[in-house]
This record gives structure tokens, sequence and C-alpha cells, in this order.
């Protein structure tokens, strides 16, 4: 039975699943940073009042989380014994034809890990206290950082980057899960390339919009 | 037409190996890429040089025994061939011609081009069969199979057994090969009996013995040279989880 | 003669092989863990042996020269298996498959094995169906069959184009299943280079691992030889480029007749040489003639492309020649016909050693969907090779050598002359006669290794009971490693100036020209000139770099090539013997006046059996008489 748990495909499956948990928190996510965009801050601020106290969502950030150190640590995992599988490597490249983006998910995920450690001392660690500032108007908070530029600049290509982790993420977790389809594994790679510009544009929008418009 | 090869050479396991540069003047478009390097080994062996070893037996695709990792690719930059059926008519004139062994660390180098990949029999030895005696098997046409999946079984089982799938990985994942094998037996009546057993010994030796794991970048599908579909990777998946 | 004792069973044809199992001594299951077994090759007799073998509990070993079991050469075949199971209700019959192969055999096979064979061959396919291989269906679910060259009922299973791989591939996973168990401990890349008896019985061999050279002595009770046919004598064939016949020549030189050898079949669709390098002939399978119309022009040395030559200025030559059969008559008369032409200066391209297999008209009428769907597979093959397109011109074909239906001499045991020592599939002589009809070898040679061999060893195991391990520290293994070192010193000491491969296709050129589709006594004679004269060329001048203790490739083919002179010395020998034509051998001297075969049957109505005299004496000759109990002698005709 441990041999099941631990074999190179049931990490892919928490890999997997622990991925596609985060892909539904996104849009979450998005819809409440869409409020950033009104003038008035309460409405934003009530749903970030919300999310962190309100009992259910407190499991689901407990949930997160865990899934946030999963996906990194078994992808970090099997990224370095991937690499070391192959000691010697090819001259002459590889030219093989793949889906252009698979070929660099560690980088894109790494660089949103960063940002994610940066976007945590920005709020969550307020929230938690664990980091000066007021958790309860975190309207302001964003609004100000979104007025420093080099912060907007992390900020859009972080999420552009986001957007080519999330474009082979989203097909590829479908296929990890064994969920393939004549029928419908052709919509999900649809729905993903849908997915993986939807979310950066949404983000980038506020960021743009806070950035050069208000 | 003229070429320069850069091969790598090397003695046996033990010793470091390097490339080795080799001018060929005299390439006709019509000889099969291996039948340049046998004329490049003729050449050595009149003038006393160690010739260039590698794998080869059927030269017509089918025995799965030749593969050289040829400038990027596995067996070369032409779509669903292999190295044995690579004709130089694809090479042009003038070109530098990168000649590489198979890389992987469950393949080791034994000499030159030469891979040791006893790691996939390793793999079928530990489940890749349906358990039936000699005579004991029931009268054919008592096990009825739908054609499709006859069919899909068969596309699966036509696998070489090659290695191109590790070779072109970036993580030197053998899912593609291992899952070919168990998409067969899987898709078959006759195989669902051990089907559990089956795909978990077969996974379990697979890890043992050193591959990869499977990141979904397609680049095994893309060299493959009888061109085995990614979907069986999903149904081994599959497959593996319903044997909990 | 008396030397020969077939050991066939008596009672009636269709009673012997039941009896036989009836009868034979067993070995019982205690004892059959201390009896151990070597198997050599692994193609789908050694590796379906190597299985059944190991189910019954005796202690294999298994031996094959490639990387993995799973590449001996039956993975290259392509069209498929014959059963008399008579799926289609069209009058099959285990009788009428029997019939076919000794007709199709031209009367020069035994007809107690033959039975056998079709006897097995339902069994067979239902082994390889419960292994998983994936044999064409019907939309109903059940089993589909094809029609193949030669005869008139429906009776070959088939996966695509790709039978052999997929029936080798179920045999490789019963082997890996008793490999598991432990039963079978296989011994890949090694080479076998010498039998080793002991008081005359086969009892262990010496092998080369050809990894790291190392010269290795394996004792067994019994020794078995799959280790396929000799078709790599003509340098260039459809054979896999390692393919070779040491191991079953070694054994010959130990003891085992060797029969008639000059059975060789000659494939006639391959792709034509295209370069002097080649180094083999690409087969393209038979099932084309079912589509495919073959032609050359009528006009000598017309170097026209095929589509600017006008219908009536083509020679459609089977169809004229055989309207009966027309484009599906047997190999061996396609063969020779592509020969004729190619010879009466008719042949196409640079070389002239081609004709035209030609697609256009049933494209026209079947559609070209129709068309791809039944050789998709083949059409790029052929591109891949050739960059030509053929749903838009024809293909270019010629004959190439393929099967050997000569081999080790076996009695109705599968047991050569030499006590202990068993050949079967292509190795051995038994099941084809002079010619082999298209899906019998799969069907042969599965039938020996997964029922006949495993049924058979136990009536001379059973006497070996009491014979503890072998140990490999004898002398008599002492002497015969030694020889082989020594021969392989040899071969590397002699420092010469060319390479064995240009030693074997000049070997190959002399066997094509004089010694292949079509053969007389001048001919002949003079390649045993030729090939003397080469041989000596070869201990003289051959040069093999490196040393015999660590991976040498180019010593791996010295070795092979300096035994193919003396198989192909014998070949000839036999050939010029057998005077009459039958099956595949065409003597000159012996047509009808329309040039088809003349066979003898009043003197030659035998099976030649060989015997190894010492290096410089001749071959003896021992005449094992065929007698046909239920078929009557006819003259083949397909027109």
């Amino acid at each position: 039975m441990s041999k099941v748990l631990f074999a190179s495909i049931s990490k892919k499956f928490v890999m997997a699943l622990a991925g596609l948990f985060l892909l539904t928190f996104l849009p979450v996510h998005l819809i409440i940073n869409l409020m950033l965009l009104k003038s008035d801050p309460a409405s934003f601020n009530e749903a970030a009042h919300f999310m962190a106290t309100f009992p259910p969502v407190k499991i689901f950030e407990v949930v997160l989380i865990a899934s946030i150190l999963i996906h990194v640590t078994y992808g970090i995992y099997l990224q370095i014994s991937n690499w070391l599988v192959r000691p010697v490597g090819y001259v002459s490249g590889n030219k093989s034809e793949t889906s252009f983006f698979s070929r660099f998910m560690i980088w894109t995920g790494a660089t949103v890990l960063t940002f994610l450690v940066l976007h945590f001392f920005n709020f969550y660690f307020v929230k938690l206290g664990l980091v000066d500032g007021d958790p309860e108007d975190f309207y302001s908070m964003a609004h100000n950082l979104f007025k420093i530029p080099a912060y907007n600049y992390i900020y859009l290509s972080c999420f552009i980057l986001l957007g080519f982790h999330l474009f082979h993420a989203f097909s590829s977790a479908f296929q990890t899960l064994g969920l393939n389809h004549r029928i419908w594994t052709p919509v999900v790679k649809k729905v993903a390339l849908f997915y993986a510009i939807l979310i950066p544009a949404g983000f980038g929008l506020i960021s743009v919009t806070l950035w050069l418009f208000r | 037409m003229k070429l320069t090869l850069k091969i790598w050479r090397q003695k046996n396991a033990q010793v470091k190996g390097n490339f080795e540069t080799y001018r060929m003047d005299n390439v006709s478009p019509e000889m099969a890429f291996l039948e340049m390097l046998d004329s490049l080994n003729k050449r050595l062996v009149e003038e006393d040089k160690d010739p260039v070893a590698f794998d080869h037996d059927c030269r017509e695709g089918i025995c799965g025994s030749c593969g050289m990792y040829i400038n990027g690719h596995p067996h070369g930059p032409v779509p669903a061939i292999t190295t044995c059926h690579l004709s130089m008519r694809f090479f042009k004139d003038g070109e530098t011609v990168w000649i590489e062994p198979w890389r992987a660390k469950p393949f080791p180098v034994i000499k030159d081009l030469i891979v040791d990949r006893s790691a996939f029999d390793k793999i079928q030895i530990a489940g890749g069969y349906i358990s039936v005696n000699t005579g004991s098997a029931p009268e054919a046409n008592n096990i009825l199979v739908p054609k499709n999946v006859s069919d899909e079984a068969f596309n699966s089982a036509i696998c070489i057994g090659c290695g191109a799938c590790v070779a072109a990985c970036k993580n030197a994942s053998a899912m593609l090969f291992v899952s070919a094998r168990i998409s067969q037996f899987a898709l078959l009546p006759q195989g669902r009996i051990e089907a559990k057993a089956r795909v978990r010994a077969m996974v379990d030796k697979m890890d043992e013995v050193g591959f990869g794991s499977c990141s979904n970048t397609g680049a095994c599908e893309a060299e493959c040279p009888k061109q085995i579909k990614l979907t069986n990777i999903a149904r081994m998946n599959r497959e593996f989880y319903k044997a909990f | 003669m008396g030397k020969l004792n077939s050991k066939i069973p008596e009672g009636p044809l269709a009673q012997k092989w039941t009896s036989y199992k009836a009868s034979v001594k067993l070995v019982n299951p205690a004892n059959k863990k201390k009896l151990e077994i070597i198997v050599i090759g692994t193609g789908l007799s050694g590796a379906g042996a190597s299985s059944a073998l190991g189910e019954l509990g005796y202690s294999v070993k298994t031996f094959c020269y490639q990387d993995s079991p799973r590449r001996a050469h039956s993975v290259a075949a392509q069209g498929g298996i014959n059963a008399a199971k008579n799926y289609q209700s069209d009058g099959d019959s285990i009788y009428r498959l029997f019939y076919d192969m000794i007709k199709g055999g031209d009367f020069r096979a035994r007809e107690a094995n033959v039975y056998r064979a079709a006897e097995v061959s339902n069994q067979v396919i239902d082994h390889y169906t419960a292994l998983g291989v994936p044999f064409a269906r019907d939309y109903g679910g059940t089993l589909n069959t094809r029609s193949f060259g030669g005869v008139q009922v429906s009776r070959t299973f088939y996966s695509s184009g790709q039978t052999g791989q997929q029936c080798l591939l179920g045999t490789y996973s019963s082997l890996n299943r008793q490999i598991k168990q432990g039963n079978v401990k296989m011994f890949p890349r090694r080479e076998m280079l010498d039998l080793v008896l002991i008081d005359g019985k086969a009892r262990g061999i010496i092998a080369r691992n050809l990894i790291t050279g190392e010269i290795e002595r394996h004792a067994a009770h019994a020794v078995v030889l799959a280790t396929g046919g000799y078709g790599t004598i003509y340098y260039l064939s459809t054979l896999a480029v390692n393919s070779n016949a040491s191991a079953a020549w070694k054994a010959h030189k130990k003891g085992a007749f060797f029969a008639n050898p000059s059975f060789v079949q000659i494939h006639p669709t391959c792709v034509p040489q295209l370069n002097e390098f080649q180094a083999k002939l690409t087969l393209m399978s038979e099932s084309l003639r079912n589509d495919g119309r073959v032609w050359v022009p009528k006009t000598k040395g017309d170097k026209r492309p095929a589509n600017a030559i006008p219908e009536e200025e083509r020679d459609y030559y089977l169809e004229r020649r055989y309207p009966t059969f027309g484009n599906l008559v047997p190999r061996d008369v396609a063969s020779r016909a592509a020969k004729e032409r190619c010879d009466a200066g008719y042949g196409l391209g640079e070389t002239g050693l081609a004709v035209n297999l030609d697609f256009k008209d049933a494209i026209k009428k079947q559609g070209k969907k129709a068309i791809e769907n039944k050789y998709g597979n083949l059409f790029e093959m052929y591109k891949n090779i050739t960059g030509i397109d053929s749903y838009e011109e024809p293909m270019r074909i010629y004959p190439a050598g393929h099967y050997t239906m000569g081999g080790l001499w076996v009695d109705y045991e599968l047991m050569t002359t030499i006590p202990g020592l068993y050949a079967i599939g292509e190795a051995n002589f038994s099941d084809h006669g002079a010619n082999r009809l298209g899906a019998s070898s799969l069907m042969q040679t599965s039938g020996d290794g997964y029922f006949i061999l495993p049924n058979t060893v136990s009536n001379y195991l059973s006497n070996e009971i009491r014979v503890p391990n072998i140990s490999t520290d004898s002398p008599e293994f002492a002497e015969t490693e030694k020889e082989v070192v020594e021969r392989l010193k040899k071969l590397i000491s002699i420092k010469g100036k060319k390479t064995a491969s240009s030693f074997h296709k000049r070997l190959g050129k002399i066997m094509w020209d004089y010694c292949g589709m079509i053969r007389n006594e001048e001919g002949l004679k003079k390649a045993l000139v030729l090939i003397k004269e080469l041989k000596d060329e070869f201990w003289r001048d051959l040069k093999v770099t490196g040393e015999y203790t660590e991976l040498n490739q180019e010593l791996e083919k010295a070795g092979r090539v300096a035994d193919y002179f003396e198989v192909t010395e014998l070949l000839v020998t036999d050939a010029l013997n057998r005077k009459e034509s039958c099956g595949a051998h065409f003597r000159e001297e012996y047509q009808t006046p329309d040039g088809e075969a003349k066979r003898n049957d009043e003197e030659y109505a035998y099976v030649a059996a060989w015997e190894y005299a010492g290096e410089d004496n001749p071959h003896i000759l021992h005449k094992e008489e065929l007698k046909f109990e239920e078929v009557e002698m006819k003259v083949r005709s397909y027109k």
C-alpha cells in the first residue's frame, strides 16, 4: 500500500488535485478583487472581512494553504528527481514538438511562488497579525500598492507567467487524473485556454486601472 | 553529398566519452542512415580504427533495436519512423549531424551509441502478461471483443520498445511505453482479470528502475516511431487509481 | 540410410499425434525441476518453447543475441498465421490445410509432421488469443481471417501488417511470466558459439557474452535450437542483419545432419536494392498482390517513367503466363517470373533489376480510401524508403531471399541426429518441403515451440532423471571452450585488409547469381569454385579490429561470415545433387517445355540429410525416403 501511495503516479495525482483546487480559488479571488475597482471601499472590505471570518471559508483557507504547500513541495521534489534521471544531457538539444509552456512549468511555477511570498507579506501575514497593517482596510493597502510602478511591473509579469502555467496545468491535470475523453478532452483544452487568458487578464485589468487611471 | 558527423564515442560504461568528428564525402541520398554509418565503419576498420558500435537488427522498423538521438530528435528529425528507416534524402549537403545515444539514468551507455534497455524488460517481467498456461486457453471465438476495442488494443500493442519516448522526454519518463503495454491488456477482456495487480506491479517496477515522472509535455508522442498516443497514459493513470 | 530413424508413430495419419501423446514417456513434476533445458533463440518457437517448458516445471535457460527477447526476427513477419478453424465455413479443415502445405511444398515434406502442424494450428490461435494478441476482428466481435497466396480458403488470422510482432509480443509476455516465476532464466546478448557433447549427447553450450566478451559455459540435460534460418547467405535478404546460421552450423559440425539446405524461398515482393551500401531488402507484404498488378514494359530497355508508358505497351506477364492464378501465383513462381523478365532485359531502372507493382486499376475501381485502409502502412513504409508515392506511380519490387525451408534434420520428436539436441521453428527442415506457403511459418514455428516440443522432450528426458546436474568443469566443456577461443583469436590474428561485411557481400553475390531462384549444373559448379576461392581469401585477408574480450561487433560478423562459407558450400552441393526442379529449387535443366518446374519423383522423393565428415572430407548424403500414404503426388499447376 505504501508503495502505491508513493508511486510517481500518486504524487502526480495529488499534485493535480491540489492544483485543480487552486484553480477553483483563483476566480473567487478575482471576483473579490474586482471590487477594488469601485470607488467605495466598503464592499471590498466587507468581502475581505467575510472571507477572513466566515467559518466554512476558514476550512477552505486551511485546505488552500495545504494545497499550495503540497503542490509546491511535490512539484519541486518531482522536478529535482526528474533532473537527476538525466545526468548527461543532449548536446544537440531537445527539438521535439511539445506543448510549449509544459517545458517551463517549474520556472513559471517558481515565479508564481515568489509572487505568492510577496503577496503573503503584503496581505495574508497582515491578516494573521505577523506583519503590521490594518486587516480591516485591505482596500487602501491595495490601492497604495498599485500606485508603485515597480509593483505593477512585477504584478503584471507574474500574472502573464501564471497564465502560461495555468494553460498547461489545466488540461494536464485532467490527463494526470486519467480523465481523458474523445469529445471532452478537446473541450477541456479550449476551456484551459480561455481560463488561462481570463484570470491574468482580470487581475491585470485591476492593476492597470488602479495604476494608470486612478 | 558531404556531411560532418559528430558522434558520441565511449569505449565502455566505466570510462568517460566524448564527441568525435568524422567527415563523410560521398553520401548518397538513397542510403538509409544506418547504411551511412555502415560505410563510415567500413572506412574506420580499414583504417584500423574502432568502428562505431550501435544496436540494429531487422532494419525494417519493427524490432526496436536501433535508436539514436540525431540532431535533437530520437530517431532523427523525420516523424513516425525509426532510425533504420531514416533516409539520407532528409539531410542537406554540408550539414553537421550530431549523433548521441539515448540519455537516461535507467539506460546506461554500454558502448558508443549502445545503451542498456533491460529496464524495459524488467517492467514487463513484473506483470506485462496474461496468466494462461499453454493448452488451457478456451476456444478463441468464445472470447468476443468489439472490433473498435480490439483495434484500439492493437494501436497500443504496436509499440516496438525502442525507448524513443524515454529519450525524448525531458524527465526521461517511461510512461508512454508502460502505458501502451498496460492499455493493450486493460482494453481486452482477457486482460481485465489481472488488471489491478498488473498495473500496480508494472508502475512499481517503473519507479524502482528509476524512470522520471510524466509532466504531460507530449514529446514522447511526437517522437514515437509508431505514433502511440498520449491517451494511453491517461488510461494507465485511470487503471492505477482503480487498482487501490 | 540406416542412420535416419524418423520415428513416425504407427497408425492412420490423423491419429498419429494423439496416439503418440498417449504413449509418450513422462517425467514426474518433482523430477522436472531438476532437469535443465537450454533454449537458443527467442522467436516464436524459442520463446514459446521456453514458456511452455517453464510452465511444465523444467528449469529453462534461454539465450538470445538481441538485447531483449522481444526483438527476435519473428517480429518482422507481416501477413498472418494460418489455422484450420474454418470460421468462414468455406470448407476448410485440418486435412485441407495439411494438403495445401504438402502440395505447396511440392511433395518434399514429411506427411506426418505436416499433418501434426495443421492439427495444432487451432490450439495456437486459441493460445495467442488468450494471451491478448489483438488479432483482427469482425464487427460481431469474432476473429476475422483473410486469404493468402496459393490456397482457396480464408484461413489466415492477422493483426494488420504486423502479425509476427503481435504474436511475438504475446509469446514474450508468456516468457516474462515464466522468468518472473523463476522457471526460466534469461540470458540476452549472448551468442552460442558451440555445442558441448558428453558421451555423444548434447549437454551444453559455449556462449559469448556480447557485452563483456566473456566466454561462458552453460550445461543442461537437453539443448533446443530455435535459431531461425540461414537466408542471410545472400547478404541482401529480408532477414534481420544479425540473423545467422552459426548455432545450427556448429551443431551440424558436431553431428546433427543438415537437411535439404538448397530449399530457400525467394520472396517476390521486396523493395529493390537502391545503393551499394544497402544492408537489407525490405519485404512488402505478399498481400499487396491481391490488388497490385505486376508488369514490365514490352520494349527492352524502356526507361520512360511508368506512368508515361501506355497500356498497350505494358506486359502484365503473370496474368499472361498464369491466367488462373494471375498475380496470386505462389511465391516461387512469381519470383522466377520476375527474374526471367529482368534477365531478358525488360527490368526497370538503372540496375534493370525491378518490376512494377501497379495499383492504378485497384485505386480506380475501389477508390484511394479502400486501398489506403488495406495497405496504408505499407505504402507509407515504401515512401519512407524510396520517396515514391505509390498512390501516384507503381511500386518497384524485386525478389529477395526470405525463408529457408531446409534446416537441421529432425525426427518426429523434433530431435536432431544428436541425442538431446532439438531443432524447432525455421531452424529445422520438416514441414514446408521445397516451398513454404504464406502465413504457414508463424503457424509451424508457434506449434513447434508451444505444443509439440514440450510434449516430445519428456520421452528423452525421462531417461535422464538419474543424471545429476551437469558440471561445466568437465574436460568436454574445457576442450570445446578452448576451440572456441582459438577460433576467435584466429579471426582477429589474420590482420588483413578487408572487412567481414565486404566478404559477406561478395559471397551473397555469388549465391544470388548461381544458386538463387534459377540454378544449373554449370553455375553451381562454378559457385563451388568461387566460394572456395573467396573462403581462402577470407582466411588470408580478413580484418577484425579490437579484441574478443570486449564488445566487438566486427568479430561477431566475422564469425558468422566464416560459417556462411561452409553453409553455402553445402547448399550448393545439395542443389547440385538434386537433379530435378521442385518448389523453390529450380534447375534449368529440368523444366517443362513451357518453363515450369519438373519434379522427378522416382529418384528424388527423399529428404537429403547431410552428415559432416570433417574439414577436408565431402559431406555424406543420407536419404530419408518420403512415403505419401494419404496424398497422391501431383504436378503443381497454377496455370
